[in-house]
């Protein structure tokens, strides 16, 4: 078999020499080892204050998305729905009336929008299903909480705040 | 004058032994956390410098639990009695030379008794009671495991302990520890001509002080915590202080019997006042003590624990021959030398 790497030894269980019986040279190496990774840069991060940045493939929590006069892109067409795996999405249906068209894009519009957190597994179909350019994973993290009903997402969590827009130019289809 | 100055002196040293143990502590938590390529704590206060005092009162705070099987007294008696033995050994240490305050000369060691050494060696003999009691006091298999390991260590490491410490009274012909710190003027300490009985007393003081590599008695993988399972709250904490306290105490012990104690190499050709010279050899003690420290830190988070057979052998059929030959060469250096 083909080593993965060039660092495996093979293991002989021989009988130690005299000076390798002696350990000081082992221990003086391992000390030495041990002290070199006092001056090596340390991997921690100090996380409330410093905090590591996502991949640009990173998949948090779902943005409904607006477009620039700030309808909403949504049309309730369900196809996030469908195509969740965990069945996390549900939604209600209406029609947009007159005067709302700076509302919803389009004649038809969510009513309710509903992603459960907790069942969902983001894994970015409803996403990808989507045909409007409405809904998006962010880098944002679903807050914890100690009651099951709060993991419920409605449309008041996921639609997009105008004066607060999310980036998601990383996470748009090139087509 | 005379008393208040030693009552002083006492409660200074005391002091200082505790801050030492407590901030050593903390030191660990560091030094491991470096090691690794970590920061370690830096929450509580500048630079998590109170952080001896958080776990302090975490270990207040911690629900008190004595097994209903425990013998009760023995029980409580043995965090006591680690502690007590822990804090009594460093009487005898020297901490510097002799300051002189309006023309009268004053020691800064609490008691110069002419055994010294057998005081310390006697003192930390008695410290494994405090274990040994603890681990069959607590009525637990892993307890007792842990203290049977102990005691049988530190017994069959003192032997080689003392005996390496021979070679050093052979030399300076005396017990009293300030003598033999008064024996090593500047540079000639007695490290450079014993380094092999150097060698054997750094091992033995790893194990005596129960850190890895030789920490048997408590080592988490094997027995959970070893005598200390069954503790809790501050009797918990006491038996992990004394650790420490005797850790501060080897480092004390070593650097004055092999790196020269308040000794510093060309500490008289300042032209200083005998009281300046005094004040920077027992800084100069305690920065040995504190590399000292360091490096029983360091060498914790390098090498892992023997294997309790492998322990027993390297005491008893490694150790001991050693220290009695560099006893025997020890005293033919002196008849050839002197």
């Amino acid at each position: 078999m083909k080593a993965l790497t060039n660092r495996s030894k093979v293991a002989v269980n021989k009988e130690l020499s005299f000076m390798e019986r002696l350990y000081f040279p082992a221990i003086i190496k391992g000390m030495a080892i041990t002290l070199s990774h006092l001056f090596k840069k340390k991997a921690t991060l100090k996380y409330p204050e410093v905090q590591k940045e996502f991949a640009p493939v990173y998949r948090g929590k779902h943005v409904l998305k607006r477009d620039e006069k700030g309808a909403e892109n949504c049309t309730a067409c369900g196809l996030c729905a469908v195509a969740c795996p965990a069945e996390a999405i549900t939604m209600t249906a209406a029609e947009r009336k007159k005067g709302e068209e700076g509302k919803y894009r389009e004649e038809k519009y969510a009513a309710v929008y509903e992603i459960n957190m907790l069942r969902c597994i983001f894994c970015g179909l409803c996403e990808e299903a989507c045909p409007k350019e409405a809904i998006f994973l962010t880098d944002e993290i679903v807050k914890t909480s100690y009651d099951r009903q709060d993991f419920v997402y409605g449309k008041d969590k996921l639609v997009e705040d105008m004066n607060n827009r999310i980036d998601i130019t990383k996470r748009q289809k090139k087509y | 004058m005379e008393l208040i100055f030693k009552a002083s002196l006492v409660v200074a040293i005391f002091v200082v032994t505790l801050l030492v143990a407590l901030y050593s502590t903390f030191a660990e938590r560091k030094i491991s956390a470096v090691l690794q390529d970590r920061i370690g704590p830096n929450r509580a206060g500048p630079f998590g410098l109170l952080q001896p005092l958080a776990d302090g009162v975490k270990m207040f705070m911690k629900e008190e639990i004595i097994p209903t099987t425990s013998s009760k007294w023995l029980f409580i008696f043995a965090p006591c009695l680690a502690m007590l033995t822990a804090g009594m050994s460093s009487a005898v240490m020297p901490w510097g030379g002799n300051l002189i305050i309006d023309g009268e000369t004053y020691s800064l060691q609490v008691a110069d008794i002419n055994i010294g050494i057998l005081y310390i060696l006697g003192i930390t003999s008695v410290g494994i009671y405090g274990i040994m009691i603890g681990g069959w006091a607590s009525d637990n298999k892993y307890s007792l495991l842990g203290a049977i390991r102990a005691s049988s260590q530190m017994i069959s490491y003192e032997l080689a302990m003392g005996l390496s410490v021979i070679a050093v009274v052979m030399m300076t012909g005396d017990l009293s520890i300030n003598e033999i710190v008064k024996g090593q003027p500047g540079a000639h300490w007695n490290v450079f001509y014993q380094p092999l009985g150097f060698i054997i007393f750094l091992i033995c003081a790893f194990a005596e002080t129960n850190r890895a590599p030789f920490d048997l008695p408590e080592c988490e993988t094997e027995l959970i915590g070893g005598y200390h399972t069954e503790y809790s709250s501050m009797k918990l904490g006491f038996f992990l202080f004394a650790e420490y306290i005797n850790m501060f105490v080897s480092c004390a012990l070593i650097a004055a019997v092999y790196f020269g104690g308040y000794n510093m190499p060309f500490i008289n050709d300042f032209g200083w006042s005998p009281n300046t010279v005094t004040i920077v050899g027992t800084a100069c003690f305690f920065l040995k003590i504190a590399f000292g420290i360091f490096f029983f830190m360091w060498v914790r988070w390098t090498l892992p624990r023997f294997r309790y057979d492998q322990l027993m052998r390297l005491g008893w059929q490694i150790l001991i021959p050693l220290s009695i030959i560099n006893v025997i060469l020890t005293g033919l250096g002196i008849i050839v030398f002197k």
